[in-house]
C-alpha cells in the first residue's frame, strides 16, 4: 500500500499540536477595542510574553473536531468497563445544565436570589435519601474518591466526638478500588486488608478476626468489584457495629442495585454514589465527576459543610460550622458540582423511581446474558450468577501466550473498547466485564461473538493478531516505559524528543 | 422508557439463555428481607417535555446573573466564554469518553491534555503542570501535603488574605496528619504589611507558605521577597490564584518566586455553574514532579515510532500505589479542562493579555466611579478586577438591599469572614469584560440611594 504525502488515510486525518501550528499573532475572539489609560497594578505588570499561541475560530474548529476523531466514546460504541458504569448520557441532561437562569448563577449571590439552584440540590438529596434508605447526605463532594474521604473523615469525627480515639485501623477487601485504601492514609489510618474466600466474596472468618477493638471502620464495595453481592452484609454489618466501629460502602457499583436494595437496609453507614457512574453524568475523558454521600442517622450531625436547612418557606445553605454543631468542616470551595446536581437530577426525574428499578435490572440481566454465553469458552473467576459486572481470568488463555492485555488490545482492532484489565488484583489477569443497561441485545451479541472468536483464535494458536495489537487503531502500542523514564509533559520550542532521550 | 434499549422478547429470550426464570432470580445472593418488592416511594418516570417544564418552574425562581448588573468574584468570576467552545465541547468524542487509559484510541483527549499542560505552565511561569485537579481550593490543599513529602516539615503557613474556603479546605484535608496550621489574621488595609508579617512568620520549621495572589480583597503584590525569606529557611511558597485571567497581565507566580502554583481555571472557558464543576490548575518545578498529585500525560512514540501521548508517572496514583499513593485522586477535570484549552487556543497570546486588560481598565473604572461616593472609601492602591469597599454601614445588609433593587453589588466579606468584626462594613467587588459603564452607573446610582 503506497503512503499518502500528507500521512493522512482518508477520514483518518493526523493533527500536528496546537504549539506547531497557532501562533502568537492568531486569535479566534473579537474583543472590545481599548484606550490606554494608566494601569493600577503595582509595578507588577508582565513584561515578558507568556508564549502562548492562538488560532482563528475555524483553525480552532478544525483542530479540535480532528483530535474528537481519535477518542472512543460512548456515542460511539460499547465500554464493557468493569467498575466503571460506561451508560449512554442522555442530551436531555446536557440541554438542562445549560438552562441560562441555572447555570448563569454565582455560587455566592444572595441566597434569596438562588432558591431554584438550592431546590435542585434538595431534591436531588431527597430522591439519593430514599434510594439509599438514608437520613442526611453531603452533596460537595467533588468525585468518588473525594466522597470516600468524606464518609471517612465523618466517620472519624462522629468517633472522636464520642471520645473514641484509640481506633487506628479501617478494613479494606483485598479486592477494592486503590481508592479506597489510599483515602484510609489520609485520614490518618492503617489499613487491614481482608482476603477473599473462593467464592469471592469478603471471608467471613477472616474479616472476624480482623475486627478488633481498634477499628475505626469496614471499606466495603457492594456489590464487590467482582461483581458478587455480598451475601453476608447482614451479618457484617451486625458485627461492626457490636464492635463500636462503622460501615462505610463504596457505591460505585450502585447501579446492580439501585431500585432493588437500599444500602440503609443493610446496615450501612455512608456510602457514596458516582453521579458519573449510577446517575449517567459524562465522563467527559476523565472528569469531572462527583460524589455525593448519603448518610445514616448516627453519622448525619457530623456531615461537613456546606449542608441544606430548609427555613420556613425558604432553603438555606449552612456555610459555617458552628460551636453548637458537630460539622467536621469543609471538603471544597462553595457548593459542589452543581452542574452534575443537574444532570443526575434530570435523569433521576426522566426515569423516576420505576424505570430506575428497570435499570438495575436490566444491568444484571446483561451483564449474566454475556456471562451465560462467554462462560464456555473463556474462564469466569466465580460460579453462579453475577450482579451488574462478570469476571473474568486469564485460565482460559494458558499456554497460548497470549495475556489478558494482548486480548484486551485485540479487542481495540474489533472496535471495541477493551474491558477493566487486572483489576481486581484477587484473581490472575482479571477481565471484568460491565455492559450496562443501555446496551441493546444486538450490541451484546455483537460483543459476545467477537470475545468467542479472539478466545478461539488464542487457544488455536492463531496469535498473530495478538502480538503487538492493536494493528489499525490510529496510533500502535506506546512505549510506556520511555514516557515514565523520560518525561516530557509539555511542548517547548526546539524540544526534540530524540535529543531529549 | 427511552433510554432502556431491551424489550421484553429481548429479556425473556436472554432470561431462557442464562437459565433463570425471572429477573430476581439473579438476585438470589440478596437477602429476601432486604430485596424491595416494588419501586422506591418516589415519583415514577416523566417525559422529556415534563422534564423541561419541572425545571423551567425552579429556574424562574433564580436570578440569573447576567440579567442584572452584576459584581460578585470572591473566588469565582463571570466571563463571556465563546460559543464555540461549548459546541466543541459537546462533541459526542470528548463528552462521552473514558478517561484516557487506553491510549491507542484516547489520542484525542491525551493530545489536548498535553496542550492544556503547556498553557498551564506557560501562564503561571512553571516547569511542568498536570491535567488537573478537581478545583482550585482542593489543589491548594494537595499543594500543602505535597509540601509536607518534599519539606519533611509538619508546618503551614497561611496568608490571612487567602480565600477562606482554601483555608478551610487545607485544614480538613490536613487535619489528620500532625500538621501545624498557623493562620494570619486577614488585613484589607494594609496588604504590604500583612505579607511582611507572613515573612517574618516563617522558621526553620515551616514546610510551606501559603498565599493569594490577587488575594481576597483583590490586592495585588510583588511576591519575590516573600519567596525569598521562605527559601532563606527552607520552606516552599505556595502561590493561589482565583482569578487565572490576572496571568494575562501580571508577572507570572512562578517569576515571582513560587514552588508551587494553584490556580483556580474556571474563568477560562467555563461559566459560573453555582460553584462547579470548575477546575483545578496545578504547577510546579520540573524538579518536584514525582510529588505532584493528579494525573499528568506525557509525550512518547508508539511501536513505529510515531509521536503519541499516555498517562504517565502512574506510579504516584492510587491504582498503583494504593495507601502509598501521592493522593487519593481518581478523576481530573476532563471537560473543563477541555473548555479551557479551547478558549485559551482562541483567546491566544494577543487576546488573553487583550482580555485581561479589558478587567483591568473596567475595574479602574468601578473604582473610580465608587470615589465619586462619598461614604465610602476603596481600600485597593494596586489591584487586578476585584476591589474592596468600606461601607458606612453593614455590607451584608446593604447586598441584600441591592439585591432587592435588582443588583447583585458583590461579596460581603462577612460571607466568607464571619468571625471578623472589623470586615463587617467590607463589601468586595469584581469588574469582569462583562461590566458595562451603563451598570457601573446603575450600580453607583443604587448606592446613592441607599448610603
Amino acid at each position: 500500500m503506497h503512503k499518502t504525502s500528507t500521512g493522512n488515510r482518508a477520514l483518518e486525518l493526523k493533527e500536528p499540536l496546537l504549539f506547531e501550528i497557532g501562533t502568537s499573532e492568531k486569535i479566534g475572539v473579537d474583543l472590545e477595542s481599548i484606550e490606554s489609560f494608566a494601569f493600577a497594578l503595582g509595578g507588577i505588570e508582565r513584561n515578558e510574553p507568556i508564549g502562548l499561541v492562538g488560532l482563528s475560530e475555524p483553525e480552532t474548529m478544525r483542530h479540535f473536531t480532528r483530535l474528537s476523531r481519535k477518542n472512543y466514546a460512548i456515542d460511539l460504541g460499547i465500554y464493557p468497563l468493569g467498575s466503571c458504569t460506561m451508560k449512554h448520557n442522555p442530551r436531555i441532561n446536557e440541554k438542562i445544565a445549560r438552562a441560562p437562569a441555572l447555570s448563569d448563577v454565582h455560587p455566592l449571590q444572595p441566597q434569596s436570589t438562588v432558591q431554584g439552584s438550592l431546590a435542585v440540590m434538595a431534591e436531588l438529596s431527597h430522591w439519593l435519601m430514599q434510594l439509599c434508605g438514608m437520613s442526611a447526605v453531603a452533596l460537595s463532594p467533588k468525585a468518588g474518591a473525594h466522597g470516600e474521604l468524606c464518609g471517612l473523615m465523618t466517620i472519624r469525627a462522629a468517633l472522636e466526638h464520642k471520645g473514641d480515639v484509640r481506633r487506628e485501623y479501617v478494613l479494606v477487601p483485598e479486592s477494592a478500588h486503590g481508592t479506597n485504601p489510599a483515602t484510609a492514609t489520609l485520614c490518618g489510618y492503617k489499613v487491614r486488608p481482608i482476603p477473599a474466600n473462593s467464592r469471592g466474596r469478603v471471608d467471613l472468618k477472616a474479616f472476624r478476626s480482623a475486627l478488633s477493638s481498634d477499628v475505626a471502620a469496614i471499606m466495603l464495595t457492594n456489590p464487590n468489584t467482582c461483581g458478587l453481592f455480598e451475601e453476608d452484609i447482614l451479618t457484617i454489618a451486625e458485627d461492626v457495629h457490636k464492635a463500636g466501629a462503622f460501615f462505610y460502602c463504596d457505591g460505585a457499583n450502585f447501579n446492580a442495585i439501585v431500585g432493588k436494595v437500599r444500602p440503609g437496609d443493610l446496615g450501612i453507614d455512608a456510602m457514596h454514589i458516582n453521579l458519573h457512574k449510577t446517575f449517567s453524568t459524562p465522563h467527559g475523558g476523565g472528569g469531572p465527576g462527583s460524589g455525593p454521600v448519603v448518610f445514616s442517622s448516627s453519622l448525619a450531625p457530623f456531615v461537613p459543610v456546606p449542608y441544606l436547612v430548609q427555613a420556613n418557606d425558604s432553603l438555606r445553605l449552612i456555610e459555617e460550622k458552628s460551636s453548637d454543631t458537630k460539622n467536621f468542616g469543609r471538603l471544597t470551595a462553595f457548593h459542589g458540582q452543581m452542574g452534575m446536581f443537574l444532570r443526575a437530577l434530570s435523569y433521576m426525574l426522566s426515569h423516576g423511581s420505576d424505570g430506575l428499578r428497570q435499570v438495575a435490572e436490566d444491568a444484571v440481566l446483561n451483564a449474566n446474558y454475556v456471562l451465560a454465553r462467554l462462560k464456555d469458552i473463556m474462564t469466569p473467576s466465580f460460579k453462579g450468577p453475577c450482579m451488574h459486572e462478570a469476571l473474568f481470568d486469564d485460565r482460559f488463555l494458558k499456554g497460548t501466550g497470549v495475556e489478558t492485555l494482548d486480548f484486551a488490545k485485540a479487542m481495540i482492532d474489533e472496535g471495541f473498547h477493551p474491558m477493566t484489565m487486572y483489576f481486581p488484583l484477587v484473581v490472575h489477569g482479571a477481565m471484568l466485564i460491565e455492559p450496562t443497561e443501555t446496551e441493546s441485545k444486538q450490541s451484546l451479541d455483537q460483543l459476545i461473538e467477537s470475545l468467542r472468536a479472539l478466545a478461539q483464535a488464542a487457544q488455536s494458536g492463531d496469535t498473530a493478531r495478538f502480538k503487538d495489537a492493536p494493528h489499525f487503531a490510529p496510533v500502535k502500542r506506546m512505549d510506556e516505559t520511555r514516557a515514565a523514564r523520560t518525561p516530557v509533559l509539555r511542548w517547548k520550542k526546539n524540544q526534540s524528543f530524540e535529543k531529549i532521550s | 422508557m427511552r433510554f432502556l434499549p431491551l424489550t421484553n422478547a429481548d429479556r425473556e429470550e436472554m432470561l431462557s439463555k442464562i437459565g433463570a426464570s425471572c429477573v430476581d432470580d439473579l438476585y438470589r445472593d440478596v437477602p429476601a428481607k432486604v430485596l424491595l418488592k416494588s419501586p422506591v416511594a418516589l415519583p415514577h418516570h416523566k417525559s422529556e417535555q415534563e422534564v423541561e417544564a419541572y425545571f423551567e418552574k425552579l429556574a424562574a425562581k433564580n436570578i440569573r446573573a447576567g440579567s442584572v448588573p452584576f459584581f460578585i468574584g470572591g473566588g469565582a468570576y463571570r466571563h463571556h466564554v465563546p460559543a464555540l467552545v461549548d459546541h466543541l465541547i459537546q462533541r459526542g468524542e470528548f463528552l462521552t469518553s473514558y478517561t484516557p487509559y487506553q491510549p491507542e484510541i484516547s489520542q484525542g483527549t491525551l493530545q489536548y491534555l498535553y496542550e492544556f499542560q503547556t498553557q498551564v505552565a506557560l501562564i503561571t511561569g512553571m516547569e511542568v503542570a498536570n491535567a488537573s485537579l478537581y478545583d482550585g481550593s482542593t489543589g491548594a490543599g494537595e499543594a500543602v501535603l505535597m509540601a509536607h513529602r518534599l519539606t519533611k516539615r509538619k508546618k503551614v503557613i497561611l496568608s490571612g488574605n487567602l480565600h477562606p474556603h482554601y483555608r478551610e479546605v487545607i485544614r480538613t484535608l490536613t487535619q489528620y496528619g500532625e500538621e501545624v496550621i498557623e493562620t494570619l489574621s486577614p488585613n484589607v488595609n494594609e496588604p504590604h504589611a500583612a505579607l511582611s508579617a507572613l515573612s517574618a512568620a516563617v522558621d526553620d520549621e515551616t514546610s510551606c507558605v501559603v498565599v493569594q495572589n490577587p488575594d481576597f480583597f483583590g490586592h495585588v503584590q510583588d511576591l519575590r521577597f516573600l519567596a525569598d525569606a521562605c527559601h532563606a529557611k527552607g520552606a516552599l511558597l505556595v502561590t493561589v490564584v482565583t482569578e487565572v485571567i490576572s496571568l494575562g497581565l501580571l508577572q507570572s507566580p512562578g517569576s515571582m518566586g513560587a514552588d508551587i502554583v494553584v490556580c483556580e481555571g474556571q474563568s477560562i472557558g467555563n461559566g459560573l455553574n453555582f460553584g462547579g464543576p470548575y477546575l483545578g490548575l496545578f504547577a510546579t518545578r520540573e524538579a518536584f514532579l514525582r510529588q505532584m498529585p493528579g494525573r499528568i500525560c506525557g509525550e512518547t512514540v508508539d511501536k513505529d515510532g510515531q509521536r503519541g501521548f499516555v498517562l504517565t508517572l502512574s506510579t504516584r496514583e492510587q491504582h498503583i500505589r494504593r495507601e502509598k499513593a501521592t493522593s487519593n485522586i481518581c478523576t481530573n477535570s476532563g471537560l473543563t479542562s477541555l473548555a479551557f484549552c479551547i478558549h485559551m487556543t482562541l483567546l491566544g497570546e494577543k487576546g488573553f493579555r487583550h482580555l485581561a486588560t479589558i478587567n483591568h481598565r473596567n475595574a479602574v473604572r468601578l473604582k473610580s466611579s465608587l470615589e465619586s461616593l462619598s461614604g465610602l472609601k476603596v481600600l485597593n492602591q494596586a489591584f487586578f478586577n476585584e476591589i474592596s469597599v468600606m461601607l458606612p454601614k453593614n455590607a451584608a445588609e446593604t447586598v441584600e438591599q441591592l439585591a432587592k433593587k435588582g443588583i447583585l453589588a458583590g461579596v460581603p466579606a462577612s460571607r466568607l469572614y464571619p468571625e471578623e468584626s472589623k470586615l463587617v462594613n467590607v463589601l468586595v467587588l469584581a469588574a469582569t469584560e462583562t461590566v458595562s459603564e451603563e451598570t457601573i452607573s446603575k450600580l453607583v446610582l443604587a448606592f446613592k440611594e441607599i448610603l
